[in-house]
């Protein structure tokens, strides 16, 4: 995914600009930096969720291979079967169960067959590291999961529909320390699968996962742009620009 | 002293509630000696001859509140539907009000409007064209006159509309926005959310919508009696007259024997039941999808 | 942080990709006509509800807007007459009935039903449970079975006879609830710090309850007394059998009465002339306006408060 000059404001307002950056294949790449910097609305911005947001404009290219995502010719449907997403507080469909939580996206796009249906939950419930607990009780309602198993169910739900991308939006600040570990250890395994940015105001999080950073803050007009894009380790040891290090040795949080 | 005056109020209307039920009771006793479970099973409802079979009534109180609801419920959710998700921000608190200003229309000027215009429309115009397009179908035969089964039920259907749709659109909009998120961002397209995920979040909420528009339904008097024609036999038309609980108590109580009031009490009880437990449950059901909004 | 490259992912991924991908973009045209088409009844839908109210509020306007003229406001209704066929007076008895009937309804009604909204948001035992949930259902009862209750209570067993007073209580009964509802929500509203300011001074319960609380709540206590008021100033049903009927302007409540909604319905029982229809008309856009008027401003005050708490 290549991003070039993508600029996003609210009415008018400015909320990020001027962010250009490739997002590397098969690697974790972090957006970091203190609130507002406009982390997650420039990670929403990605899958077209500010599609439904009155007011909202996205500027600038956003390139998936070599299809622009806010082309008119690509349908913003398609693209966030190619985008997955999960958020940051677990949401599992509560009215359905596990496997329907897991298969929903393929049932939405019109794959019936179970066969089809039945690998693909397996295949995503593994790599969520969620197969073993519940491939025996794949009709069990998805509440009645821990919170930490909620949101690998989430996880297996975007991976389902085989994206090449995957968004996370700070995915485990609402989890227990084990959990958050859990996963963790999962965007390792993952990153085979599908490219991950993700979204985190955990410093010590993005050093750990991350191939890539890219640091973000708020400007004086109170539009987060981007002040370094690098290697992670490179910008955790030997950032180019001051006010990165200033906000790794947490200066300001 | 504090504590007596706020128990005494709440006291008084309790003695109110129960005397209430201990009336109604007492009043149906001599109904019950008379005609027991008959006054269910017995379709022939002959107050001169002390004939009180009430099944046609009972039959013509659900038909009216079956064919409102029947259409209510569909548009009503449908509008919900649209309030929440489709019509601009701006235009969404003056819509809701003007919809919920619907409900405070007093059933007599429902009645009124049914009497004056719908029914010759109906009798004229609507009638016949649906027994020419049914071919005569059982359903719709016999047009005699626009007072019928189905006016009552299309009156009614404007009148529990609003509550429907008041209720759904709380209960939909509860649907917190991260199930609405997570459905788009899976690939689903609006309708896909709305159907798939949005409508089955808010179920409970809408089933008590549902549950409580009947309960109204069931219960409505005045509009009703006013265009339903006051028949006292089982048609199979629903086009033909016909005639529900409450009705008959308006329109028979005066000038009526006191086994005919007592009859008739014994009705308003059984119809208190039906609605009391209607509502009851109905209630629950949005409390628990709103979490403690208020009606 | 790993630097290696990760091994590539396993051909059935890539396959489900394409499949997906394959998948999506067939169902794509269905889809989303599908999701056009069905909002597109739901639009409907709404357009369909809209248009219903227009034609109810465009009818009662049109057809009831001139008959409203000083004889329809300050007469009683009169039979014409062979030299003045168009002379059916006005409904100045049903407006005077409407006024007494339900000033005395609302009188009756208010100290019960906010004393137990009071009860209500200050205990939390049994009873007030029971209390609370009779009174719930009770809001979406049948009223015409409090008229029942009031026929035999008063009117058999008291002998009171048919009276605005009687049509009072039944009317009373009615509002109770939906007063006692609005109450709890606005006693419940009051900031418990209100409260506790008020104990830490030394004032007793009932001190605090008179001069902290229901000042502060009375601006909602206001939209549920509204409320119940609009309701009960178009109801029919609960006065049919026990306030009887009156031709003339009746301030006396302990005499027959007759209230605007009863008249309507009255008018229609005794069968409708071609002289009659604009005053029947004339009644319900008196009667809706009222309604309304009394309804919005209940909802308005609401909304005011809501603002004001944020």
């Amino acid at each position: 995914m290549r991003l070039r000059d993508v600029t996003v404001s609210f009415n008018g307002r400015t909320a990020v600009r001027d962010v250009s950056f490739d997002v590397p294949e098969n690697r974790v790449t972090a957006l970091i930096g203190p609130s507002g910097s406009g982390k997650t609305t420039l990670l929403r911005s990605l899958n077209r969720l500010h599609d439904f947001t009155r007011g909202a404009k996205v500027e600038g290219s956003i390139l998936l291979g070599d299809t622009d995502l806010y082309s008119r010719e690509i349908h913003p449907t398609l693209i966030r079967t190619r985008v997955g997403m999960v958020f940051q507080r677990p949401n599992p469909f509560p009215t359905m169960s596990v496997f329907d939580n897991v298969v929903s996206g393929l049932r939405f796009c019109g794959i019936r067959k179970k066969s089809v249906l039945n690998e693909a939950a397996e295949s995503a419930l593994i790599a969520a590291a969620l197969w073993d607990r519940v491939k025996d009780r794949l009709k069990m309602h998805a509440s009645s999961l821990s919170g930490g198993e909620q949101q690998r169910l989430c996880i297996a739900r975007a991976l389902a529909v085989e994206p090449e991308v995957l968004l996370m939006d700070e995915p485990t600040s609402a989890l227990d320390p084990i959990s958050t570990k859990r996963i963790e250890e999962l965007m390792g395994e993952l990153k085979s699968r599908v490219s991950i940015v993700i979204v985190t105001h955990n410093m010590q999080q993005a050093a750990r996962i991350s191939d890539l950073c890219a640091f973000l803050l708020m400007g004086d007009d109170g539009a987060g742009e981007q002040i370094e894009v690098a290697p992670t380790e490179k910008l955790f040891t030997n950032p180019d620009d001051p006010r990165t290090l200033d906000y790794i040795q947490g200066r300001f949080g | 002293m504090y504590w007596g005056v706020l128990y005494g109020a709440a006291i008084v209307f309790a003695f109110i509630c129960i005397a209430l039920l201990l009336t109604l009771v007492l009043q149906s006793l001599p109904a019950w000696r008379h005609s027991g479970a008959g006054l269910f099973t017995g379709s022939t409802w002959d107050p001169t001859n002390k004939q009180y079979g009430a099944l046609p009534l009972i039959a013509g109180t659900l038909e009216t509140a079956a064919i409102a609801l029947l259409f209510a419920v569909p548009i009503g959710i449908a509008v919900a539907l649209c309030v929440v998700h489709l019509v601009p921000a701006r235009l969404r608190v003056p819509f809701s009000s003007f919809v919920e200003m619907l409900a405070a229309v007093p059933s007599v000027v429902y009645g009124i409007v049914g009497v004056l215009f719908l029914a010759p429309w109906c009798q004229n115009v609507f009638y016949p064209w649906l027994n020419s397009v049914t071919h005569n179908f059982v359903l719709f035969s016999n047009v005699t006159s626009g007072d019928s089964t189905l006016l009552a039920g299309m009156v009614l259907f404007v009148m529990v509309l609003p509550t429907i749709m008041a209720l759904s659109r709380d209960a939909i909009a509860a649907v917190p926005k991260d199930q609405i998120e997570a459905a788009l961002s899976v690939g689903a397209t609006k309708w896909q959310t709305l159907y798939r995920v949005v409508l089955p979040n808010a179920r409970a909420g809408i089933t008590g919508a549902v549950t409580l528009a009947s309960a109204r339904a069931l219960g409505e008097t005045i509009a009703v009696s006013m265009v339903i024609g006051g028949a006292f036999g089982i048609s199979s038309s629903l086009l033909g007259q016909g005639n529900t609980i409450a009705a008959t108590i308006a329109s028979s109580w005066d000038d009526s024997t006191t086994l005919t009031k007592s009859e008739l009490v014994a009705l308003a009880l059984v119809l208190v039941t039906m609605t009391a437990f209607v509502n009851f449950v109905g209630r629950r059901l949005v409390a628990r999808s709103t979490q403690g909004a208020t009606l | 942080m790993t630097t290696a490259t990760p091994p590539l992912p396993l051909d059935p991924v890539y396959e489900r990709r394409a499949l997906v991908q394959a998948s999506a973009r067939q169902s794509l045209g269905r889809r989303t006509f599908v999701s056009r088409f069905m909002l597109g009844v739901c639009m409907f839908a709404l357009v369909l509800a809209s248009s219903i109210l227009v034609w109810i509020m465009y009818l009662l306007v049109s057809k009831g807007l001139h008959a409203w003229s000083t004889a329809f406001f300050t007469q009683v209704p009169m039979t014409p007459t062979v030299s003045h066929p168009n002379n059916v007076g006005g409904v100045s008895n049903g407006i005077v009935g409407a006024i007494v009937i339900d000033a005395l309804a609302v009188a009756m009604s208010v100290p019960i039903g906010v004393l137990g909204g009071l009860l209500l948001a200050e205990t939390d035992n049994p009873f007030a449970r029971v209390v609370r949930t009779t009174s719930e259902v009770m809001t979406g009862l049948p009223s015409i079975i409090f008229g029942l209750f009031v026929y035999e209570v008063l009117i058999i067993k008291y002998k009171i006879g048919f009276s605005g007073i009687a049509g009072s209580v039944a009317l009373c009964i009615l509002m109770i609830p939906v007063i006692m509802k609005g109450s709890e929500v606005a006693f419940r509203a009051v900031p418990n710090s209100l409260r506790e300011a008020g104990y830490s001074l030394g004032m007793s319960k009932g001190s605090v309850a008179r001069h902290v609380v229901t000042p502060s709540a009375t601006p909602g206590l206001l939209t549920a007394v509204l409320l119940a008021t609009s309701r009960a100033v178009g109801e029919t049903a609960p006065l049919l059998f026990v306030i009887g009927n009156t031709y003339i302007v009746q301030w006396n409540p302990t005499k027959e009465q007759i209230s605007l909604p009863l008249q309507i319905y009255t008018f229609f029982l005794d069968g409708i002339s071609p002289a009659t229809v604009a005053t029947l008309w004339g009644n319900a856009l008196l009667l809706v306006v009222v309604v309304l008027f009394l309804n919005m401003g209940s909802r308005m005050l609401s909304a005011f408060l809501q603002r004001e708490r944020h």
